[in-house]
């Protein structure tokens, strides 16, 4: 992203790590914002599914995180950040029905090693950053 | 069709919308795995799922799915209906299984909101 674009929009929500129990309540706190701001609905709908996704994974493998959100007029930008585990082997991390989830993720109806697929196939941009040990930070881009 | 028309059709119990009734429907989705949800289902959708946890009102929220049908008996957990509440998301109860829910909602016109998934390369 260009420093010197116009930023509309730019908060950082903290995420509550190894719990469900508020999963879900910042996609939906993102979703209303941006909704507020009149973006088209397509953009809106793939920015909460990034944005839902990337929760779910601090709730299910993170001490704690939060997510990042930076509205220019172009595009969407989403960071999640977090500090735990980490991802050992991200192109395997990538592949879609890869997984590392406990009983607990999939009673949630999660775990399926889903969620980096579907971040990838709702962005227009994606990349990931980890330590082992230490944490993930993901970046999303949605273009309006 | 109508939600209350499925209410009708599923004899379902109404947990949380008595005053949402009136929406139409033309599509569904049904699944237990919330991931699979997000990766297919389309806005405006009925939701058909074995899960009663709070996530498959997230779930519904994050894709603007219109209702939530619980299958096989099984009732919303008190923070699932709260959370309902809060995002004005109806949840009905349904006694048939998910096989029988589809099927029924199926015959009266109602249909998948996708038919196929589409080959894997294109998300590759």
């Amino acid at each position: 992203m260009n420093s010197h674009e116009t930023v509309v929009y730019e908060n950082s929500f903290p995420v509550e790590g190894m719990t469900f129990k508020n999963a879900g309540r910042v996609s939906t706190q993102i979703k209303t914002l941006l909704h507020k701001m009149k973006l088209p609905k397509d953009v809106v709908r793939r920015a909460a599914i990034v944005a839902y996704e990337a929760e779910i994974n601090i709730c299910c493998y993170a001490e704690r995180g939060r997510i990042v959100l930076r509205v220019t007029p172009e595009r969407i930008a989403i960071e999640a950040i977090d500090e735990g585990q980490g991802i050992k082997d991200i192109e395997l991390a990538m592949q879609e029905g890869y997984s590392t989830a406990t009983k607990k993720i999939f009673r949630m109806g999660f775990g399926a090693g889903m969620g980096l697929s579907n971040i990838k196939r709702f962005s227009d941009f994606f990349r990931i950053i980890s330590e082992v040990g230490k944490g993930a930070h993901l970046k999303m881009i949605i273009d309006i | 069709m109508t939600l209350r028309d499925v209410q009708e059709i599923l004899e379902a119990e109404v947990f949380v919308g008595h005053d949402q009734l009136g929406m139409e429907l033309k599509t569904a989705f049904g699944a237990d795995l919330m991931s699979d949800v997000l990766a297919f289902a389309k806005a405006g959708s009925l939701l058909l799922t074995g899960l009663t946890n709070p996530q498959i009102v997230h779930t519904s929220e994050v894709l603007d799915i219109a209702a939530i049908i619980i299958v096989r008996g099984k009732r919303p957990l008190a923070e699932t209906i709260q959370l309902a509440e809060e995002l004005k998301i109806p949840i009905l109860g349904t006694k048939y299984i998910l096989f029988e829910t589809a099927g029924r909602l199926y015959m009266k016109g109602i249909v998948g909101c996708i038919e196929k998934v589409a080959d894997k390369r294109e998300f590759s």
